[in-house]
């Protein structure tokens, strides 16, 4: 085991962590996790200080326009979550905390949608990152799913009405029998536990994914030579701070 | 403060009637409600913007 670095002669943090435990209990399956965990992302590349010198640029921006809201949408449903529908739909304080979560919604949506589409446009599954683009699809559809759930959980004559024209399509597919749409306490477990909670794994998973592939590079310009740019990562090329 | 209110709800209540059932276009069998619409106006405006709009250039950056 290296535990310096011979170019630089410093340890090399990554085999420290490694070194961590006692070389007996290699074999257990927490060393393993824990090994094959940093040798996948070390700490410097999980949170980089660096990007590429082509992610400077406002399309890239809005990847982290969509965690931020998504934080701001988990933040006020727990408030609300804890006070109530007779809060947020009398009190002063309760309406304001329900129309943050409702316009943190649709910055949510809004960034995801501009995300995507700058995404689709520069083949962002380009260089082995088809389970990046794929998560997002994925996480996109299921916040549509949480944020329809969001609209029937109201409980003012918008959700009956919503539920009650939902109700057509939903059974037209053969689903309603497990998914119904009329039943106030099941779409309220489906949009404050099962939609976020899958919502939040597929976007961890989708931004470990962007860590452990890289941003995507551009398309080459006329004249270069496309092929071997698209497996880049932070570490190849310039570089400018995060 | 409420006269704020008052003004600024005065102006948004002319150009968004919300009290009669919402506006809609229709093209063929896409009928979308003006809310909606403008919605994806102002995406694509954004997006354009995020490609057109130079970004700031840190100082000093390696570039």
């Amino acid at each position: 085991m290296t535990i310096v670095d011979p170019k630089t002669e410093r340890p090399d943090q990554a085999e420290l962590d490694k070194a961590a435990g006692r070389p007996e209990d290699a074999d257990q399956w927490t060393a393993k996790i824990r090994t094959t965990a940093i040798d996948a992302l070390p700490p410097q590349k999980l949170l980089p200080d660096r990007q590429p010198a082509y992610v400077a640029s406002w399309i890239y921006v809005f990847g982290v326009v969509t965690i931020a809201a998504l934080l701001v949408v988990i933040g006020t449903g727990c408030i609300l979550a804890i006070f109530g529908p007779n809060w947020w739909h009398v009190s002063s304080t309760g309406l304001f905390v329900n129309s943050l979560h409702l316009w943190s919604v649709e910055t949510f949506m809004f960034a995801m949608v501009v995300h995507l589409w700058g995404k689709f446009f520069m083949a962002a599954w380009r260089g082995k990152r088809k389970a990046t683009w794929i998560t997002g699809v994925v996480s996109f559809l299921v916040s549509v799913g949480a944020a329809f759930t969001g609209y029937l959980s109201q409980q003012n004559f918008d959700s009956q009405w919503i539920s009650t024209q939902a109700k057509d399509g939903i059974n037209s597919t053969g689903a309603g029998a497990v998914f119904n749409v009329t039943n106030f306490g099941q779409m309220i477990m489906w949009h404050i536990v099962l939609l976020p909670l899958c919502i939040v794994a597929i976007v961890a998973v989708h931004v470990l994914m962007v860590r452990l592939r890289g941003v995507v590079t551009p398309f080459p310009a006329k004249g270069e030579t496309p092929g071997a740019d698209v497996a880049a990562t932070a570490a190849d090329g310039a570089e400018v701070p995060a | 403060m409420q006269s704020v209110v008052l003004v600024v709800g005065t102006i948004f209540g002319s150009l968004i009637d919300l009290n009669k059932p919402g506006n809609y276009v229709h093209w063929g069998f896409i009928q979308l409600s003006y809310g909606n619409l403008t919605v994806i106006v102002l995406m694509v405006v954004v997006f354009l913007a995020a490609i057109l709009i130079p970004y700031r250039s840190h100082k000093g950056g390696e570039r």
